[in-house]
């Protein structure tokens, strides 16, 4: 292999410096004694213990958990259920109509999204709350979902299907035991995406969450807007820390799992 | 067959529900007018009195109300300068990253990739936020460099448009790498030996065979920051300044502040036509890269 070139060696360190180094600040000054964030006054975690008797951070933060759960795991069937129409649905009316609707999500502003959603509901008077949230995020994250799974599906050896079908399953029965376990990957990488996205989502959440339920996003950024604080550094650390611990067991389960299929594979191409 | 039906239709219906009927009522309201009552706008549609005294009492007002205010025309004007300018600054930043990360040793790339995806697995809001202790007056950024003697007075670079430029490459970089990284991976080295070998300097084999090979990963990359940023609310309201437009900060205001629902609504249809060439363009740009991997 080549040694990479200076020029390369360079623009990656400072690309990476520029992605890290702020959130690095941020990290290192959760840690700061003074109130003032930019004046460095010793080490202490005085703020962390702050930020666990906020009372209002914290049931916000149950808030937003609870929302992401349960529209995440919403999403993923009907996204799943979407992309199966999609990719093996065949022809059917409206079927323009449908892939228009799963994509055009992706790429709405979510000032937009979260407009017409807050119409909706005072349209048809539904008083907002937990459910219009989990209503709003179901429906943003279910075409992400979609377009993860529909693109492990395009790549799926369809005759597997049919070798089921064929030995006696009944479609249902292909499906659980043999389309499913094959797409797991892409359902479950579909679920941790709708989550991340429902954890995140401040502008729709405003726009669908009513006085009896504020996310954490919401609250986070009211309480931003007044300026830098301790406390926000300290939650947004936690935040950091529970993000980078999951990426990375994922990709290390990720990582093991694919050397596991390349063993197995190659012992089956021995026998 | 009774069960293809329902598996099409539930997820159909709940997109028919929950994004495309909102829609027709956003449109409706921002033909419809004013009100002092809950919800704020007149006319509501009313079954008993038909359709047609309904329509009836729609109109352009709203629309017309935009074009003679120069706030909107300047928001939106301003929101497209914005989103190109920083379209390109991300591209001059990304490129330079996503070639050396094609161009890196094999075993490294996972992990080069990994660190260029896993910041947007963190909050947006965060990533945004973090900005804020750094370029403030006492931030930082300042404190840095009047300790380095590059200034003496600190510089004002919260609350500007420089901020929200600086926020939107920060946060939006990852989109714009991976498109690129993922055409020059593919790009087959040889090609450029062969350019080098026949007389090309180095750096006119990169504008003549790199660049050329790798433009539907620099469109779509370009497209990924330019559509979403025309529309952000976020950076341009934790980083800019009160005179930063973006139209999606006007939108937003217009509800939340002045609740005028129809004007708001007026604001959002005009937002959306305003995103249809992009992403039409955006599409095609997919479509064909997709052709030619057949």
């Amino acid at each position: 292999m080549k040694r990479m070139s200076w020029f390369n060696t360079v623009s990656l360190t400072l690309g990476f410096a520029f992605l890290y180094v702020p959130m690095l600040i941020l990290v290192i000054y959760s840690f700061n004694e003074s109130k003032l964030v930019t004046v460095w006054a010793g080490f202490s975690t005085k703020w962390y213990g702050e930020l666990m008797q906020n009372e209002a951070f914290l049931s916000a933060a149950w808030v937003t958990i609870k929302v992401a759960v349960i529209s995440s795991t919403i999403a993923t069937v009907l996204g799943t259920m979407a992309a199966y129409v999609l990719v093996r649905g065949g022809r059917f009316m409206g079927r323009t109509l449908f892939s228009g609707m799963i994509y055009a999500p992706l790429v709405m502003p979510e000032v937009i999204t979260g407009l017409s959603l807050l119409l909706l509901f005072i349209g048809i008077g539904l008083d907002r709350g937990v459910l219009t949230i989990v209503l709003a995020h179901t429906t943003f994250s279910m075409c992400y979902v979609s377009v993860v799974v529909s693109s492990r599906l395009v790549t799926f050896d369809r005759s597997l299907e049919e070798a089921a079908l064929d030995l006696g399953c009944s479609p249902s029965e292909a499906f659980r035991l043999v389309t499913l376990p094959i797409i797991a990957p892409a359902v479950i990488s579909g679920w941790l995406l709708a989550f991340t996205l429902s954890l995140d989502d401040l502008v729709i959440a405003s726009f669908t969450s009513g006085p009896a339920a504020t996310t954490l996003p919401i609250k986070i950024y009211s309480a931003v807007r007044l300026g830098v604080s301790p406390e926000i550094n300290a939650l947004s650390t936690l935040m950091i820390a529970i993000v980078t611990i999951g990426v990375l067991t994922a990709s290390l389960v990720n990582k093991r799992q694919i050397v596991r299929q390349q063993r197995e594979e190659k012992e089956a191409g021995r026998n | 067959m009774m069960r293809r039906f329902t598996l099409i239709a539930i997820p159909y219906l709940w997109l028919l529900a929950l994004f495309l009927v909102p829609f027709v009522i956003v449109f409706k309201i921002s033909l419809s007018d004013v009100a002092l009552a809950r919800p704020p706008y007149t006319p509501h549609f009313d079954w008993a009195t038909g359709i047609w005294a309904f329509l009836s009492e729609l109109d352009f007002e709203n629309f017309v109300f935009l074009t003679q205010d120069d706030l909107y025309w300047k928001a939106y004007l301003s929101s497209l300068k914005i989103a190109a300018i920083s379209t390109l600054l991300t591209l001059l930043v990304g490129y330079p990253m996503a070639y050396a990360m094609a161009r890196a040793p094999q075993e490294w790339r996972a992990t080069l990739m990994m660190l260029v995806i896993l910041p947007f697995w963190t909050s947006f809001l965060i990533r945004v936020y973090a900005w804020m202790g750094i370029l403030s007056n006492e931030g930082f950024l300042n404190q840095f460099l009047l300790w380095t003697g590059v200034i003496s007075e600190p510089l004002t670079i919260l609350n500007t448009n420089t901020a929200v430029y600086i926020g939107i490459v920060y946060t939006y970089l990852p989109f714009m790498i991976l498109p690129i990284y993922a055409a020059l991976e593919r790009l087959d080295e040889s090609l450029i030996e062969a350019a080098e070998d026949l007389g090309c300097s180095r750096l006119s084999a990169f504008w003549l065979v790199t660049i050329p090979l790798s433009k539907t990963g620099i469109i779509a990359g370009c497209f990924l920051v330019f559509i979403p940023v025309l529309g952000e609310f976020v950076i341009p309201s934790l980083l800019g300044g009160s005179d930063t437009l973006m139209i999606g900060k006007v939108l937003w205001e217009e509800f939340f502040s002045n609740r005028d629902w129809p004007v708001a609504s007026a604001v959002a249809v005009v937002l959306l036509l305003l995103l249809i060439i992009p992403i039409v363009l955006f599409q095609r740009n997919q479509q064909k890269q997709q052709e030619a991997e057949q």
